[in-house]
């Protein structure tokens, strides 16, 4: 049952959970339109503490679509909060006019902060660099569209794996599924932490420095911003970028049908060239981020 | 050595690593009791050559929790009609409430007034905590 449960965090829900979500992520890709009404007379409120139109329009195309509504701030300063009212209170009032919260806000923990005194569901849109669970729907659904299935897959992912919350998601929600390697393309300073390995078999993965080694072997190649600023020098930067920019030369060697994800914005570790490329689905992977925000919304309310 | 007498009816906590006697009094509110009290130090130890010794005559219960959490090797001894009733080893709180505080400084606790914040248990070794809103390890 998921009828006024919250998503705080990617392992929130059990594998099959999740497959039940997806089932429902695929019948409303086939068939939109019989989706369209069922959200009428309901309500979401979209609560972002901080500026995400992504993440913001992502949730609210899927409400709408659903035939619900929408309602909500995307600027704190224009909140309750700027008036030094408690989330607590912001949020137990809120619940009260809503049938449905999506919290956005730079601070770790605020969602389950929220959770805890709604009465209606939360859906934790971003909570700092700590979680942000519909981003790992989002890949996961897109992955299974793609491939069929989530298990047996050699996900490449490349980049910020130090830093990229959007990773470490990614890689302990696919470590549920049998089956999974993981190949982590990364500089060394910017490497995956011991404390992701741990939830990992060392069988499992293995790690370089170089994304040409790795595209070979790859099912699936996540790819990830790397921040100019993570870099000690300009030089540092510039010596390093071209290891984990996924160029037209790069792709020659990688499997007819694998595929390139990519969380966006971009910066440029994608070259344009690329996006024509069929394997290419960073693009669509966005639009599986409505659906599935789509399923979710409809589960949490209980109405399918 | 000073010779304290044998309590008829209350606690004992034994076992405390020597220095850490005074900390587990002011931690349990021990200078709160009206009931007799006895904090001894550096106590000569088979076991652990010095060890300090708190004695409580009492009849109310005392919640211990945090000992585990300071000094998980002490021994609580529960005395009844001047004889030993129990013997309770103490082991590390699998969660604790409103005792730690979360170190990470964007954490939402920092910055709102949440009252009874929950730590969990993750490495018994290292006595590391996870808080329950941002999962950041934290420990005493
Ligand atoms: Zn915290």
């Amino acid at each position: 049952m998921f009828k006024g449960r919250h998503l705080i965090e990617p392992d929130g829900f059990t594998v099959a959970e999740l497959e039940e979500i997806f089932r429902l992520a695929d019948s409303i890709i086939d068939t939109p339109d019989t989706y369209s009404e069922k959200c009428k007379n309901k309500l979401l409120a979209s609560l972002f503490y901080e500026p995400s139109t992504r993440t913001k329009f992502s949730f609210d195309a899927a409400m709408l679509r659903l035939g619900g509504q929408v309602i909500g701030f995307s600027d704190p300063n224009t909140s309750s909060a700027a008036k030094g009212e408690t989330l607590k209170d912001t949020i137990i009032t809120i619940s009260n006019y809503v049938d449905i919260a999506v919290v956005r806000h730079p601070l770790e923990g605020t969602a389950k902060l929220m959770a805890k005194h709604s009465l209606v569901p939360i859906i934790n849109a971003g909570d700092g660099g700590h979680q942000h669970p519909t981003q790992t729907l989002t890949d996961l659904l897109t992955i299974r569209y793609y491939k069929k299935t989530l298990n047996n897959h050699c996900i490449a992912v490349c980049g910020d794996l130090k830093f990229g919350r959007t990773i470490h998601s990614l890689v302990k929600a696919m470590s549920r599924y049998e089956g999974t390697k993981f190949i982590f393309v990364s500089p060394e300073e910017l490497q995956i932490p011991s404390y992701i390995k741990e939830y990992l078999d060392p069988s499992c993965y293995e790690e370089t420095n170089s994304l040409d080694d790795a595209i070979e072997k790859a099912d699936v190649l996540y790819m990830s911003r790397v921040q100019r600023e993570r870099f000690v020098s300009e030089y540092e930067y510039q010596r390093l970028k071209d290891y984990f920019i996924l160029t037209h030369e790069k792709m020659k060697k990688a499997k007819d049908d694998m595929i390139v994800m990519h969380p966006l914005p971009r910066i440029n570790e994608i070259s344009d060239e690329i996006d024509t490329d069929k394997r290419a689905v960073y693009f669509q992977q966005a639009k599986f981020g409505m659906y599935v925000r789509m399923a979710l919304i409809l589960k949490l309310l209980g109405l399918e | 050595m000073i010779n304290v007498s044998k309590i008829k009816k209350g606690i004992v906590i034994d076992h405390i690593e020597a220095n850490c006697g005074y900390k587990i009094f002011s931690q349990l509110g021990l200078d709160k009791l009206d009931d007799v009290v006895v904090l001894m130090r550096n106590v000569p130890s088979r076991k652990m050559g010095i060890k300090d010794l708190i004695k409580i005559e009492t009849d109310i219960e005392l919640d211990f929790t945090i000992l585990g959490l300071i000094d998980p090797n002490v021994t609580i001894n529960y005395v009844e009609d001047g004889i030993l009733k129990k013997k309770e080893q103490l082991t590390l709180p699998k969660m604790i409430e409103g005792i730690l505080e979360c170190k990470n400084p964007v954490c939402i606790t920092k910055h709102q007034k949440i009252d009874d914040i929950k730590f969990y248990l993750v490495n018994e070794k290292t006595k590391e905590y996870r808080c329950e809103y941002c999962d950041t390890k934290t420990s005493l």
